[in-house]
């Protein structure tokens, strides 16, 4: 029984990074049915800005905020240059960037880091500390940072007038534009946030499975799996979700198929729900009239 | 027609002989390597090109198909040329059976499915419970097949004289598929799913069936990739084989049977010139050229190279013939249409009612 809750208390740690990824896809999926395949090259990217910048001797949490912040310049431009004109192109030719986007990063990453793996500093005292020496300073902190990360972007959207305006660009474009607001900006707002939600879950990852350039393929594969399972045009069912696969995938790596199978659960998890609810735990069931 | 089959035969026998005759060993692996790409990234066109479901993970296949005839060689001892339909009947099983959600998923949904598969894949080969068949981790090594009947030929060129008769045969079935009612009834799911649904084409087995095929061509390419390269092993069958796939369709361009040729030319050569520069060079390379054909020849180069001749030769011959020309051509076009952003969404329809 221990067992199963020392499980559960990690699952909720990486259940926490994968919410804030699943989150950051929705969130690019609900203003442009699109589903960003390079979010984990994005996020992996702006780990290696934080590294370098720690690197060069300032202190963590001055070089999060930046980092935070040249992500959300990075994701801005990425949507005004690349991704303005694929608006309303067909599925095939938004793949086709997306996964253009995710070499050309990838590259970047390994072509400006190396391919070495490097470990990364954590700000939070290590060691095992609560619940009796369940769950690390690292994991402890970590959850509590993607928390803090996803009240705030739900007050943001809730309470202030941009975030309604960036809701309201998502949901209807052309009355939205009739009503004054500028619908482009709004989107790169919305790329922009995205790629700073991922760059703080990069950095919170970043610490437990070491850094490398791919460090993210795993991680955005729970994250698709976390949001189709709370439904991908539902923030709060992303989020839900991506806990959700966090404790599922350590159970299961616990006590059914093994750590070597990990990423197959994550599979299984997506496919069993585009077979069995295409639209999630909480997602609208879209219909069209023909 | 009869003239195209006869420029289609001396073309491959030029392909064929030329090469034999004047390359190094090495250089006709390299010929080799490009035929096997250009028989996969057949497989995923007749898949994404002429019925329009996104695949990011034929890798998974290719891998399937790889390793099928690397464990019947080195372990049952099965001759090279008879692990090939072993592995063709294999991979159309495997692709039948993830075709069946695919039939609930539109574009984006099957790409994400297949993009999950292709990650986990490498994990699955290295399972334990597989590893006496795949040797785990170290992979299989498997020896590089003699010619037959005390021909006076090289292994290497041998084998490029092999894969390029089944990539004939396989490129000529391909044609036929395509040209055919069953090509015709693909196209119209591609185009319009409620339009073919209502003329009567069985939607669901029908992209189930396509699904299936397509996997057997990226299997069987596979298996001769794997019988070329005389090793197979987890780490190679990776998310980027996949994704290199779709750069090779992408570039090649999506619906041509042709195209896929030029794919699996870029996809061989490309890396080994980009490489000169850095390690990290092809994927970057890749990178900006897909994002590149995506704006600039939605058709790619096959498409491009077509309209050029079109414009050329339109501009030497009467309107007449330029209007034949162009009415001959006319899949080609819709196809270009449909890849164009702005254009025809291939998915009305079927996509939405997800």
């Amino acid at each position: 029984m221990e067992g199963v809750l020392h499980q559960v208390l990690s699952g909720i740690a990486s259940g926490g990074i994968y919410a804030s990824v699943a989150l950051a896809l929705v969130m690019i999926y609900q203003a442009t049915h699109h589903v960003n395949f390079a979010q984990g090259e994005m996020a992996t990217f702006s780990t290696y800005i934080a590294l370098t910048l720690i690197n060069f001797g300032l202190p963590y949490w001055i070089a999060f905020v930046i980092t935070v912040v040249v992500s959300f310049v990075i994701g801005l431009l990425i949507e005004r240059i690349l991704m303005r004109p694929m608006m309303d192109a067909p599925v095939l030719a938004s793949v086709g960037v997306f996964i253009g986007l995710l070499l050309i990063i990838n590259s970047c990453t390994g072509w400006a880091f190396d391919y070495m793996i490097k470990t990364f500093p954590t700000p939070f005292p290590g060691g095992p500390v609560l619940f009796s020496g369940y769950v690390s300073g690292h994991e402890l902190g970590a959850t509590a940072v993607t928390l803090v990360v996803l009240i705030a972007v739900y007050l943001f959207f809730r309470h202030t007038k941009l975030g309604l305006a960036m809701r309201a660009a998502a949901f209807n474009p052309v009355s939205s534009r009739l009503v004054g607001i500028r619908v482009g900006w709004m989107l790169a707002l919305g790329w922009g946030l995205a790629a700073a939600i991922g760059a703080i879950a990069g950095m919170m990852v970043a610490p437990i499975v070491y850094l490398d350039p791919n460090m993210m393929s795993g991680i955005l594969l729970y994250s698709f799996a976390g949001a189709l399972l709370g439904g991908i045009d539902n923030p709060l069912g992303a989020v839900l979700g991506g806990f959700a696969v966090g404790i599922i995938e350590n159970l299961a790596g616990a006590y059914l198929v093994g750590t070597e199978l990990k990423l197959t659960v994550a599979l299984i998890i997506i496919v069993s729900v585009l077979v069995v609810k295409p639209s999630g735990l909480l997602g609208r069931t879209v219909l069209s009239r023909v | 027609m009869a003239r195209n089959a006869v420029v289609a035969v001396v073309l491959w026998l030029a392909a064929a002989l030329l090469p034999v005759l004047l390359f190094s060993d090495y250089h006709l692996f390299q010929m080799t390597m490009v035929v096997v790409y250009a028989i996969a990234i057949l497989g995923l066109a007749i898949l994404t090109g002429f019925n329009g479901q996104i695949s990011l993970g034929h890798g998974a296949f290719y891998a399937i198909g790889a390793y099928v005839t690397a464990i019947l060689m080195s372990g049952y001892d099965v001759p090279y040329w008879a692990t090939l339909p072993v592995s063709a009947i294999v991979c159309a099983a495997v692709g039948f059976l993830i075709g069946l959600p695919a039939l609930r998923l539109g574009g984006l949904y099957l790409a994400l499915t297949t993009f999950a598969l292709a990650v986990a894949v490498p994990q699955l080969l290295k399972h334990n419970a597989l590893e006496p068949w795949t040797g785990g981790v170290q992979g299989l090594v498997i020896d590089k097949p003699d010619p037959p009947f005390g021909l006076d030929l090289s292994p290497d060129a041998w084998l490029y004289l092999f894969s390029l008769f089944i990539g004939g045969v396989l490129f000529l079935l391909a044609w036929n598929v395509v040209r055919g009612r069953i090509g015709r009834a693909m196209m119209a799911i591609r185009d319009h799913a409620l339009a073919a649904e209502a003329m009567g084409i069985d939607i669901a087995l029908l992209k189930t069936r396509t699904f299936a095929l397509s996997a057997m061509y990226t299997g069987i390419a596979g298996s001769l990739g794997a019988i070329v390269v005389q090793f197979v092993a987890p780490d190679s069958f990776g998310i980027f084989v996949s994704i290199y796939f779709f750069v090779g369709l992408v570039v090649g361009g999506v619906s041509s049977i042709g195209g896929a040729i030029l794919g699996g030319a870029f996809i061989e050569f490309v890396p080994n010139l980009a490489e000169k520069v850095s390690k990290a060079a092809p994927g970057a390379v890749y990178g900006v050229i897909l994002i590149a054909v995506m704006f600039l020849m939605p058709a790619g180069a096959a498409g491009f190279i077509g309209a050029l001749f079109a414009r050329f030769r339109r501009g030497t011959k009467s309107a007449v013939v330029a209007s034949a020309i162009t009415g001959e051509t006319g899949a080609d076009k819709l196809s270009a249409a449909a890849a164009l952003p702005g254009g025809a969404d291939p998915d009305a329809g079927g996509n939405r009612s997800l």
